[in-house]
């Protein structure tokens, strides 16, 4: 099953795309990072996703065909929007009630239980609880639905680091032990190689790298050599990036998984995460789409020059 | 943490039902209790004042309106004590701007606040549907402003009522034209219809300005805009006007306008100060015992020259008609801005 399916998609605000000829799928059962610049359209794809949105272009499905924003669908998705909205004059154990009362399954013992060991006492006033204890409040409301689908943008942005881990920990373990499928937006690469199983890249509103984490890694590669037999060299590969300094060349090659030997003088490393992505982001014209070609796929390729 | 099976089960992928409506009385009432704690405080308050100055002024008017002979010197003692109470209230003005508060500070902010503070995010979606969270807190908080509206109206029906007994005219009491504006709009159905209007437009000002005050100063405006439009330019013409030639037209009927004919020709409306000079030049200064005014002296003198005084007006037994059809178009207009707020909530993007 597919927790996200997009085809075609895109939104227009005015005149501008913010996102664009989205085609993409997200496998059940992974973590997924949505990566990118600001402004690359990552809000108003999960905003979509969690039918907040309407399209203006094409169509988006979720867990397994539902369509965004179908009652079907808000039964199965759970979303914590950026900054963990709140209502400020609730208590804590208000914002429970409130959201067993809007959904049909409320897990209130493990809530509770959560709550607790996080020291958030209930009745307090969700205004007066600090930024990290707010946006674990609301991911634990959020897991309290037992949803099939976690969908959190920008979970960690306003949080201090402990707060970060804490919180990550929370969504790694709903993942692990519960099977939650979970789609989060991020600008900060650091997180992701820890985190996310599955990498969705987006780039001036076009999806630019999607695939599994372990596929992308195993498909490519750094190679470092000598400046000076660079271009020669370079002319047989699929570079990504290349990073020139004075004596040696760095390039990101995509290899489709084969490790050709190197010639003389050059060396090959594998790539981490982070450095891939950022590759990928500094070449807004390269792109990484997954494998057996969908028709929608077909047409992406063509533009990775 | 309990496990959570992760197979799909058979429900899920089917549509779902959706959640029982009874759900969101508590989420409302949790998310509004202190608007509508508000408005229960300031009913209460204004419910408690009207009460205890309308048993005084039932009491005067019980007394005035049972002395015997109208006219005498303490009849008239009662009668003026009757006249002079309240008159700051019986206009009816003082609680114009009530349906409009009410509107304002429950209607606007239902949905700009979640759109100001970004609560949106979360309230749209959860299980509950995002449409149907919508509808139900419209309807609720609509049905909840309406009938304390209506609870209300019905005090002030009571508390004007002395001033709408036919009869009053001829014991020198105050008559008032229930059609009047400024009362017409607090008695009957209009009141709640009003109130139900103003928080109609809030909502619909709400989602379109998406920040609380501007959205209930906006609301504030165009209430005040409709009432007034309403209350000049409209009601007078919800039947048509009856036309007469009495001149005595009875004091709670709503007089519209008078002008004077002449052989069956518009002569004009108001007489020519030239024309009064010179054929009803000003009577002898020693007037009478006063119940014999200015205006009546002119009046017959114009009548005496072939000149015929006609009087438009809107007779008091219309009230019901005129509430049925004020209320009607304020309950379709209530109807459908609040569509047209459901509309937008469901076709709103972030």
């Amino acid at each position: 099953m597919n927790v996200i399916e997009a085809s075609g998609l895109g939104k227009r605000y005015g005149g501008t795309w913010a996102l664009r000829e989205c085609s993409l799928t997200i496998p059940a059962g992974h973590v997924a990072a949505l990566v990118g610049p600001n402004g690359a359209g990552k809000t108003t794809l999960l905003n979509l996703a969690v039918g907040l949105m309407a399209p203006s272009a094409g169509s988006v499905t979720v867990l397994g065909g539902l369509p965004a924003g179908s009652l079907a669908a808000l039964d199965g998705i759970a979303f914590v929007a950026q900054d963990t909205p709140l209502y400020k004059n609730l208590s804590v154990a208000d914002m429970l009630h409130l959201t067993r009362n809007l959904n049909r399954r409320f897990d209130d013992r493990y809530v509770k239980g959560r709550l607790d060991d996080l020291g958030i006492p209930l009745p307090r006033k969700a205004a007066r609880l600090s930024g990290g204890q707010q946006a674990q409040l609301a991911l634990s409301l959020a897991l309290a639905r037992r949803p099939r689908l976690l969908v959190l943008d920008e979970p960690v942005a306003m949080l201090d680091p402990i707060a970060r881990h804490d919180f990550m920990a929370t969504v790694l373990t709903a993942a692990a032990d519960d099977g939650v499928s979970v789609l989060l937006s991020s600008h900060v690469l650091a997180e992701l190689e820890r985190v996310a199983d599955y990498l969705v890249l987006l780039s001036h509103g076009r999806v630019q790298v999607a695939g599994d984490v372990d596929d992308l890694l195993a498909c490519h590669r750094v190679v470092t050599g000598p400046t000076a037999q660079a271009d020669r060299y370079s002319e047989g590969l699929n570079v990504v990036h290349a990073r020139r300094g004075e004596a040696q060349v760095h390039f990101l090659v995509r290899t489709n998984g084969s490790a050709d030997p190197v010639p003389q003088g050059w060396e090959a490393h594998p790539v981490g995460l982070e450095e891939l992505a950022l590759a990928y982001l500094r070449e807004p014209g390269a792109a990484a789409l997954p494998g057996p070609a969908r028709g929608d796929d077909a047409q992406l390729s063509a533009a990775m020059r | 943490m309990s496990a959570l099976a992760m197979p799909a089960r058979p429900e899920q992928n089917a549509s779902v039902r959706p959640l029982p409506w009874r759900r969101m009385i508590w989420v409302t009432w949790r998310q509004h209790r202190f608007p509508l704690t508000g408005v229960a405080v300031l009913l209460g308050g204004l419910a408690v004042y009207v009460w205890l100055v309308g048993r005084q002024l039932h009491h005067a008017y019980a007394l005035a309106s049972a002395c015997h002979p109208a006219g005498s010197p303490v009849c008239s003692v009662l009668a003026s004590s009757f006249q002079s109470m309240d008159v700051q209230l019986s206009n009816g003005f003082v609680w114009q701007p009530l349906p409009a508060l009410i509107g304002a500070f429950i209607g606007a902010p239902l949905l700009a606040r979640e759109l100001e503070t970004g609560t949106f995010r979360y309230a749209w979606t959860q299980g509950f549907g995002r449409r149907r969270w919508t509808l139900a807190k419209l309807v609720l908080l609509a049905t909840t402003v309406t009938a304390a509206a209506a609870a209300f109206s019905v005090l002030l029906s009571w508390y004007y009522q002395p001033y709408f007994t036919a009869g009053n005219q001829g014991r020198f009491l105050t008559a008032l034209s229930p059609l009047a504006s400024g009362l017409f709009d607090l008695r009957g159905v209009v009141f709640a219809a009003w109130t139900l209007a103003a928080f109609a437009i809030g909502a619909l000002a709400g989602v379109l300005i998406r920040r609380v005050v501007p959205a209930i100063v906006a609301t504030l405006v165009a209430y005040a805009g409709l009432a007034l439009a309403a209350a000049t330019f409209l009601r007078q013409h919800y039947l048509t006007a009856l036309i007469t030639k009495n001149v005595d037209v009875p004091g709670t009927a709503l007089v519209l306008s008078q002008w004077w004919t002449k052989g069956s020709q518009f002569a004009f409306g108001r007489a020519p100060i030239t024309l009064l000079q010179r054929i009803c030049p000003p009577p002898p200064p020693k007037a009478g015992p006063g119940n014999f005014s200015k205006s009546d002296f002119v009046g017959q003198c114009l009548s005496r020259h072939g000149y015929t005084q006609l009087t438009s007006y809107q007779p008091a037994s219309r009230f019901w008609s005129f509430q049925l059809i004020e209320g009607s178009w304020l309950l379709a207009l209530s109807l459908l801005l609040i569509g047209v707020t459901i509309w937008l909530v469901h076709r709103r993007t972030a």
